[in-house]
């Protein structure tokens, strides 16, 4: 008997994944609603104790393989788990449960069971193939995932109450696409050169051929496909759209997930895969990455001030603080990464809070317009206070979770001598007060339009979820272990492969 | 050829005959696919993009209408330089590439020996193409087989199933047209002389994957367009009424979690994860029976898929 712990240790990477991908058939078969609904979270709370234990066995730089199918590295399919690995598993499910536990609530509004139990069935086909991508060690089984969870995103977004939803989903999907089909070309470049798919093995015959056309065409092509992926300025084309007509507390997940693990993607490409050295010595990768993800944070900063609907105006926020990230790793020093790797899970935390407390608000009163929700802080008090505390981290004050990834960043750009870039970043943090601030006013200081003078509180299953991610985001604003410290150590590890 | 169909296809107003273009486009592609010895893949093309695909259009157009209105012309410069700069990049690619058929190219050397060589004594199947795909790569192939599951869902979802009767339940219109095909004596014939072989085709394409090109992926789509076309020529209502829908609807999820199932065994067997030669005593009678296993999973998802699709595009044209 005490075999079986070790053995089952030994298969948590297949788990992890066969966990969320096998609930999604099995609820697709039931037509109650509900039982999907638990089924669905059952899958992903046991995910996230999967994910937790990965983390443990990782932690402080250890680093697991599993063969799939049993054949070793490079003829079968390899699963790598490092630390980075394991803290965006521990962001997708975590976020991921959170919001499929609030999920129920907010979806019975305006969808039949029936209907339901598909949409929990694309949920968990999304959550498991954001936890195949991450957790693969294949540079084509990447792509394969990245299908899945394409296709399953179009979905939840198409599945909008408004008629635009569709045309938002369409745009996305014929930008997706594109970029699908580029990072595939790439993938095939790659493939042609050095007759391998499996990164590890890339990454030491790739050196080789650094001088190689077929392999800058393939850099190029990579950039630009994931670029499209990210939505990284100037290419956030079909962000908020996508963002503001998806349904409900969708918009949470994806807000969280989607190009947090894009942007995984990106890390791992560029710094494991290519090399430091190509990317940015012989690619200059910098000198096109920095002046974009800046003028990205500004211009999506100024966009996000003039917006009179939250949920369009929190879009625009992501594609802000995604230019954190971008500038993080484009400054390729110790702080800027960490930056990078902390805000990408404190960013996840804070805008899926964000807009899960939105689509609390918006269960009661129809509408994400900031005239709607004027007032809504006298009404729902204890969802506005949510909201509220997570702004305040999204903003970066001291003792949240945005702080300590901005401090970082700012650091990052100082250890460079970058000081114009250190004031165009706290410029932007003033933006950030900025529009953050126009929606607590309207929401404290207005007063209530009549119609919605006497809603009452949100459900308490999407109520507690937002307040654990409001918690959440003050506790990794003290306690940086988890977060920063596992962040620098990733850092390093990237810098130091070059 | 390929080229001038696709200008073809682009300057076309008339909906319908873009459609059929692209089938022939399909075609064309697959022809390429043969000559260039990837007989598998040209077997998919051929089936899913001149046969299944063309056909779910066409129900699409029922719906919509067959030709597209007169827009307004749009800015088609920034476009074009983005298509410039993309072709410029791939060419700028073929300078370096080894040349076609080099025995010495990269992808000949590294991985490949293995496969070719080694594969019969380790895996298996004559045919090498199905031992990579199915087992030194069978994750990816399970992957693949949830791609197909997720369009499924996605289609059954903004399509409206569940909340609308399907061709059994609804009460036949009072105005239908008699003449229907059926009537027309010679596709009746030619259909009725196609379907049973074709049927018995996707079979033996299902069980013979070992051997020959094919495999689930090919068979599932040649069954389904086995149905299709009897529906096609009999009507929804009698081809429904052999596979009712809300039965079929299942099946894509019984073909995903067979697969998963053949994995999850080798995993209590004490292998990894579709280590197919953990299950049973002797390793190749793992490695053999593993691949029919999951064959016979992706056959059952593609089939059951293509055939939900082509029934829920339909009904909405009832």
């Amino acid at each position: 008997m005490s075999q079986i712990p070790s053995q089952l240790v030994e298969q948590l990477p297949a788990v992890q994944l066969l966990l969320t991908l096998l609930a999604a058939p099995i609820c697709s078969m039931f037509r109650n609603g509900d039982l999907s609904w638990r089924i669905a979270t059952v899958a992903s709370w046991a995910s996230v104790a999967c994910a937790f234990a990965l983390l443990h066995q990782v932690w402080g730089g250890g680093s697991i393989s599993y063969e799939m199918g049993g054949w070793p590295p490079p003829w079968g399919i390899e699963v790598v788990i490092d630390e980075l690995t394991a803290i965006v598993l521990l962001l997708v499910t975590l976020f991921g449960a959170l919001v499929m536990t609030a999920l129920r609530k907010s979806l019975s509004s305006i969808m039949r069971h029936q209907r339901q139990s598909l949409y929990y069935t694309t949920f968990l086909l999304c959550m498991a193939s954001l936890i195949g991508i991450t957790i693969t060690g294949d540079a084509f089984n990447v792509l394969v995932f990245l299908e899945i969870s394409s296709l399953a995103t179009y979905t939840l977004i198409a599945r909008g109450r408004d008629r635009r939803a569709l045309t938002a989903a369409f745009r996305y999907l014929i930008m997706g696409t594109i970029g699908a089909t580029f990072i595939l070309i790439a993938i095939g470049f790659m493939y042609m050169l050095t007759g391998t798919l499996n990164m590890a093995d890339l990454s030491e015959r790739l050196p080789e051929h650094y001088d190689n056309k077929v392999l800058h065409a393939s850099f190029a092509f990579f950039t630009i496909g994931i670029a499209l992926k990210v939505a990284m300025f100037p290419l956030h084309y079909w962000l908020p759209n996508a963002y503001t007509y998806s349904p409900k507390a969708t918009t949470a997940f994806l807000a969280a997930t989607a190009t947090k693990v894009s942007l995984y993607v990106m890390i791992r490409f560029i710094f494991d895969v290519y090399g430091v050295e190509f990317a940015f010595g012989q690619m200059q990768l910098g000198t096109l990455l920095v002046p974009l993800s800046i003028a990205g944070i500004l211009v999506a900063s100024l966009t996000a001030v003039f917006q009179d609907d939250a949920k369009r105006l929190l879009a625009w926020s992501s594609v802000a603080q995604l230019g954190y990230m971008a500038l993080g790793m484009a400054l390729l020093n110790a702080n800027g990464l960490t930056s990078a790797v902390t805000h990408m899970f404190n960013h996840a935390m804070m805008k899926a809070g964000l807009f899960l407390a939105l689509a609390t608000m918006i269960y009661r009163t129809q509408s994400s317009s900031l005239a709607a929700l004027s007032g809504i802080g006298r009404t729902m008090p204890w969802t506005t206070g949510a909201f509220a505390i997570l702004g305040i981290g999204l903003i970066g004050v001291p003792f949240t979770a945005g702080f300590v990834s901005k401090w970082y960043l700012v650091s990052g750009a100082l250890d460079k001598d970058w000081l114009p870039v250190a004031i165009l970043l706290i410029i932007s943090s003033l933006m950030a007060i900025a529009y953050i601030g126009k929606m607590l006013d309207v929401m404290y200081f207005k007063p209530a339009p009549a119609e919605f003078a006497d809603i009452k509180e949100g459900p308490k299953s999407m109520l507690i979820p937002c307040w654990i991610f409001a918690l959440l985001t003050i506790y990794f604003g003290i306690d940086t272990r988890l977060t920063a410290g596992l962040a620098g150590r990733v850092a390093s590890n990237l810098l130091g492969a070059s | 050829m390929l080229v001038a169909t696709v200008f073809a296809i682009v300057k076309l107003d008339h909906l319908m005959t873009a459609v059929m273009l692209m089938g022939f486009f399909s075609l064309l592609s697959s022809c390429i696919f043969m000559i260039l010895d990837a007989v598998d893949v040209a077997f998919t093309e051929a089936a899913v993009g001149a046969g299944a695909s063309t056909i779910f259009i066409l129900a699409a157009l029922a719906i919509v209408g067959r030709t597209s209105k007169k827009k307004r012309r749009e800015k088609t410069i920034v476009p074009l330089i983005i298509v410039t700069c993309t072709g410029a990049m791939l060419l700028y690619a073929t300078l370096d590439m080894p040349y076609f058929g080099t025995p010495d190219a990269p992808v000949h050397t590294h991985v490949a020996p293995r496969y070719l060589l080694e594969s019969g004594e380790e895996v298996g199947p004559p045919n090498i193409v199905t031992s990579v795909l199915a087992s030194y790569r069978g994750y990816d192939t399970f992957g693949e087989a949830g791609v197909v599951f997720t369009a499924f869902i996605g289609v059954m979802i903004l399509l409206g199933a569940g909340t609308r009767k399907s061709g059994l339940e609804r009460e036949a219109p009072p105005n239908v047209k008699v003449e229907s095909m059926r009537q027309k004596i010679v596709l009746r014939e030619v259909a009725d002389l196609l379907i049973a072989p074709v049927l018995v085709f996707a079979l033996y394409v299902q069980w013979h994957g070992d051997f020959g090109p094919g495999g689930g992926f090919q068979a599932g789509v040649i069954f389904a367009s086995a149905i299709i076309l009897y529906a096609l020529i009999y009507g929804i209502v009698p081809a429904q009424k052999i596979l009712p829908p809300r039965k079929l609807a299942y099946f894509p999820g019984i073909g995903l979690l067979l697969y998963a199932l053949v994995g999850v065994v080798a995993m209590f067997k004490g292998g990894n994860f579709l280590a197919y030669g953990a299950l049973m005593a002797d390793p190749h009678d793992g490695q053999h029976y593993g691949i029919l296993a999951i064959e016979l999973g992706i056959g059952i998802t593609v089939a059951a898929v293509m055939i939900n699709i082509f029934f829920s595009l339909s009904e909405r044209s009832l």
